[in-house]
């Protein structure tokens, strides 16, 4: 055990090299995962039908094959096409198309779960097509979102792993030279576990805080009243429509606990355990 | 580019690779749905000192890489060969998972069906036997096949554990013939066929189930 500190110790600079390509990598995978998940979702929602059968393809191309499968694919594959790219950039476009998939349905669904009305009232409004989507609609589903793009993004991180299957000097791979340095197997895989369990903690409070942040821009802006009327129009039995408004406000103060489950109730795409619609 | 006599070559060689990949998830699926259920009534209804740290511990095992736990468990747990091992983490590993949508699929079984066990006083045993989980599985059916789907999805890793699954043997074809478009290639689209009509499948039963 003396013997595994020292080495630890002396390994510490290339296990902050290779945390470093971890967080890396899920932050870059992460950033295409959303924007492939917005440009996806909202044309499977195109009133064009190619468009929408388009988008279709491509997610359900993308979610059907395994995401071991991609990465493999273009790593050893398409260097035989002609193709090229750094083991890095590889995990990044794998781990951003086949989460990419996967966040487009979380879009589409928090999109469908907006209520018409506050559509057909921008129409009414006068608003355009991208305002209308920008002002009203979007803010309103992102407090949606954020639930299941908070679990996308902690399968996301516990992907990584991945990157030491295609060479890339990540967190595992690093953990993994000292196991084999110290022969300290159990203290190594627990130590990269650990590490592993706290970024995910971390991701998980760093979502948390987004969600109440969106939540709160929501009602700051609607006023708490018709932020309960829309909650109360899709959970079912209107009559509770005057209590959330009140719980709202209770939520906003801390509470916390209780809004995120009434939430992913509102769209039926959003609930718990179904994240990953597969 | 795509050689389609190497592509023919390797169809026997991955749809072997498959048969295993197939009866993976069937046994890690069976303990994942055995271990979950009993994960949520530990939870649920077990004493305390068991169910705190159960939950600390399915916690931990959920947002942990996979990966990493097939690893860990191959060079600590002597005695078992790959393909049980690889079953065991992977059930093990979905059955945190799964004990998660039970729970939700417990809570969505109305109050009132509790009151009337209550009222017919109904042995405990036999309120969660005959009236609770029966309610509770059906409602959560279309979870549990997203589920299973996913973990189809995931057996690829076992192949870092030499379990010869699909991926396994596409990579070692394309290995030894140097043919890994081919191979990789047929491996996506078995993985697209098998996977896209359950979801399908799955989908429509979320449908019908919904009202």
């Amino acid at each position: 055990m003396a013997d595994f500190l020292t080495e630890l110790r002396r390994a510490l600079p290339r296990l902050a090299e290779g945390l470093l390509v971890t967080v890396e990598a899920t932050v870059l995978g992460a950033a295409l995962a959303l924007l492939l998940a917005y440009t996806l979702g909202l044309l499977s929602r195109s009133a064009r039908r190619p468009v929408r059968g388009a988008a279709r393809v491509v997610v359900e191309f993308f979610r059907g094959t395994s995401l071991y499968v991609q990465l493999f694919w273009l790593f050893f594959a398409l260097p035989m096409v002609g193709f090229r790219l750094e083991p890095l950039a590889c995990a990044v476009l794998a781990l951003g198309l086949n989460f990419g998939a996967y966040g487009s349905e979380v879009v589409r669904g928090a999109v469908a779960a907006v209520p018409r009305a506050q559509t057909e009232a921008a129409v009414a409004l006068g608003m355009g097509p991208v305002l209308r989507l920008r002002r009203v609609v979007l803010p309103q589903a992102h407090a949606l979102m954020v639930a299941p793009f908070k679990n996308l993004l902690i399968q996301l991180l516990k992907a990584t792993p991945l990157l030491s299957l295609v060479t890339v000097p990540d967190l595992t791979f690093q953990i993994d030279q000292l196991r084999s340095a110290t022969g300290s197997t159990a203290a190594s895989y627990l130590l990269l576990l650990g590490l592993y369990f706290g970024m995910a903690v971390v991701l998980s409070l760093l979502m948390n805080a987004l969600e109440r942040a969106a939540k709160a821009r929501l009602s700051d802006q609607v006023g708490s009243g018709s932020g309960g009327r829309r909650r109360g129009s899709r959970g079912g039995g209107g009559s509770q429509g005057g209590a959330m408004a009140s719980d709202d406000n209770a939520a906003r103060r801390g509470a916390g606990r209780r809004e995120p489950d009434m939430i992913r109730k509102t769209g039926p795409e959003a609930r718990p355990g179904q994240e990953r619609t597969v | 580019m795509w050689d389609g006599e190497a592509a023919w070559a390797a169809l026997p060689v991955v749809l072997e690779g498959f048969g295993v990949t197939l009866v993976a998830t069937v046994l890690a699926f069976a303990v994942a749905m055995v271990l979950g259920l009993a994960l949520a009534l530990v939870q649920r209804a077990g004493p305390r000192w068991l169910a705190l740290p159960l939950r600390g511990a399915a916690g931990f095992v959920r947002s942990t890489p996979l990966l990493v736990q097939l690893f860990a468990a191959w060079v600590l747990v002597p005695g078992l060969d790959a393909p049980t091992l690889g079953v065991l983490v992977l059930g093990v590993h979905y059955a945190t998972y799964l004990s998660e949508v039970y729970r939700t699929g417990i809570d969505s079984v109305p109050r009132a069906q509790w009151e009337a066990c209550t009222a017919l006083s109904l042995p405990r045993r036999r309120v969660w036997r005959a009236v609770v989980l029966p309610q509770a599985v059906r409602n959560v059916l279309p979870p549990l096949g997203n589920y299973a789907v996913s973990m189809f999805k995931e057996t690829p890793l076992l192949s870092v554990i030499t379990v010869r699954e699909m991926v396994h043997e596409a990579n070692t074809f394309g290995s030894t013939h140097f043919a890994y478009l081919e191979s990789f290639t047929l491996a996506a689209a078995v993985f697209l066929l098998a996977s896209w009509p359950t979801s399908v499948l799955i989908r429509r039963l979320e449908a019908r189930l919904a009202h």
